[in-house]
């Protein structure tokens, strides 16, 4: 278990320097990467809260938009949500499971039979994106990453 | 509900009058007419689209001209969506060459707008847009998926989603945005620096760059451009039986209250926040990001824990439930305006077993935070969209009503 985290947080360290224009930290990173990142990003951190079983950063993007992550005691961000006008950047908040979202959301088309909201969920990685320009809202989890305990409906 | 009866006999006449603008492939000169009797309602149908793959999508056809010519081109197969604004069209459905739009050093402006699905990239071209007998001249739209423009900048597509870019991408030969505001992303898109949230892109041939773009040259819902019938649209569409049906006919009406044609009755004014979104509560939440989405093929809402519906075996997209679950919803807009919303849904699966139907009103799925009251809420309702700042007897835009 500890290896494989410690593999993840290699592949979002890894993100990061592949995309210097760093926006928040990166799903399955680890919490260390949060406060300097913040500072590249021109967002402003709103609270740090706490709970028996998690920490939530919440950030401001620069163009609005709230941004939680999701921080297990063991220092992984095991989830990340946004709610705001745009579509934060998702290359960065989703760090080394970018591609593998992608992936996955092309897969799914198929099935939508037209336009809605996504919702990807390849057995790794959850993410849920609605709303239109103005106002968007989303979430990205890696439910393997989730601590015990943690109800689906805490991360929002 | 009481709208129905009427609903009915307006498509009646909706369907006659404008089937000749529907059918027809090519455009004739129009001298202008008083507003009166301007012609201001074309004819929408739901069917699986251009791409034969789409259910609960809102088909219909656009003329676009190179501007002050009569070198037009009707395009068929557009989605009709009141979630977004401005028209798009795919490049390789363009026959006419419409002109590039360009920054103030004269390179080219490139759009990249962001969906709750994904984004489209492609240039912003020029058009003369002409639906029904209504003309909306000069309009910057955007020709999707321009080969001219093959390199999408990665901060486009970290956007979210994937590229709607093709006709088997974005199962639409375009998409027409008549929602609730004049254009695509308002004052947030002319702004300079970190707070750009990039839809607009300079792209000399070095590389393009994210630009600060004013309203008036963003992409534009071509109805306020209109010289009338231009506070709104309205859209009526019949209802719909537990099952869903092959397809639909209906109509699309420009302006509210302009003409005897297209007045509120006895529908409801809800107006919504600045972005474009109103209260409702359902399943014991209170959801203040709701929208009326044509473009949406279901009803999206809550999870599968709120609900009680458990998501299809094959798809997070939809809910499958062992059979019809009836939802009350409670509507209320920033004017404090209520209605009781209720709605079914049924397992998606069963449904789209019926591979002949396009049409299902008890589709739907989960959604994260908003309520996205999509194209089965107008089965059976005259909805009407009014454009923020625009006038009406009902108050001014931006608001939904019926």
């Amino acid at each position: 278990m500890r290896g494989r985290v410690h593999r993840l947080t290699v592949a979002a360290l890894v993100a990061f320097a592949c995309f210097p224009r760093a926006a928040s930290a990166t799903l399955g990173g680890d919490a260390s990467s949060i406060d300097a990142d913040r500072v590249r990003m021109q967002g402003a951190l709103l609270r740090i809260s706490r709970t028996d079983t998690f920490t939530v950063h919440e950030i401001q993007s620069a163009t609005g938009t709230a941004i939680r992550q999701y921080v297990s005691p063991s220092g992984t961000v095991f989830a990340v949500t946004w709610q705001g006008p745009w579509m934060p950047d998702l290359r960065q908040l989703l760090g080394a499971y970018f591609d593998r979202f992608q992936r996955a959301a092309a897969a799914s088309r198929r099935s939508r039979r037209g336009h809605g909201p996504l919702n990807v969920d390849d057995g790794e990685i959850v993410v849920q994106v609605g709303g239109h320009a103005r106002a968007f809202a989303g979430v990205a989890k890696v439910p393997r990453l989730v601590p015990a305990g943690v109800r689906a409906d805490a991360i929002r | 509900m009481t709208a129905i009866r009427p609903a009915f006999l307006a498509l009646a006449l909706a369907g006659a009058q404008s089937t000749p603008q529907c059918g027809s492939s090519s455009t004739t000169p129009t001298t202008p007419t008083p507003s009166t009797t301007t012609l201001n309602m074309q004819s929408v149908v739901v069917n699986s689209g251009p791409n034969n793959d789409y259910v609960n999508g809102l088909f219909t056809s656009v003329t676009v001209c190179v501007p002050g010519t009569s070198t037009c081109q009707t395009i068929g197969g557009i989605l009709v969506d009141t979630g977004s604004s401005g028209l798009r069209v795919l490049s390789s459905a363009l026959t006419i060459n419409l002109p590039q739009q360009s920054a103030s050093d004269g390179s080219p402006i490139v759009e990249c707008a962001q969906f709750q699905d994904g984004f489209t990239w492609g240039p912003v071209r020029t058009a003369d847009v002409k639906l029904a007998g209504e003309q909306a001249s000069g309009v910057p739209m955007q020709a999707i998926g321009s080969p001219s423009f093959a390199t999408i900048p990665s901060g486009c597509s970290s956007s979210g989603g994937t590229a709607e870019n093709s006709l088997d991408t974005l199962s639409a030969n375009g998409i027409l945005g008549v929602g609730l505001f004049r254009d695509d992303c308002g004052a947030a898109c002319a702004s300079s620096g970190s707070s750009n949230p990039g839809f607009y892109y300079s792209c000399p041939s070095s590389g393009c760059r994210i630009i600060a773009q004013a309203p008036a040259n963003q992409l534009q819902n071509p109805v306020w451009m209109f010289a009338s019938d231009n506070n709104g649209v309205m859209i009526q569409l019949p209802s719909v039986a537990s099952g869903g049906t092959a397809s639909l006919t209906g109509s699309l009406t420009f302006g509210i209250g302009t003409q005897s044609n297209n007045g509120l009755g006895s529908a409801k004014v809800f107006t919504t926040d600045a972005a474009g979104n109103f209260t409702t509560v359902l399943s014991g939440q209170s959801l203040g990001s709701s929208f009326i989405d044509s473009g949406s093929n279901g009803f999206f809402f809550l999870d599968s824990t709120a609900t009680g519906l458990p998501l299809c075996p094959d798809t997070a997209d939809f809910y499958c439930p062992s059979s019809s679950k009836a939802f009350s919803a409670t509507a209320r807009g920033a004017n404090g305006t209520t209605a009781t919303i209720n709605f079914s849904i049924d397992n998606a699966d069963t449904l789209l077993r019926a591979v002949r139907f396009s049409v299902f009103g008890e589709l739907g799925g989960p959604n994260a935070g908003n309520v996205d009251f999509g194209l089965p809420f107008f089965y059976g309702r005259t909805v009407f969209t009014a454009i923020e700042g625009q006038s009406t007897a009902g108050g001014n835009g931006p608001y939904w009503a019926y």
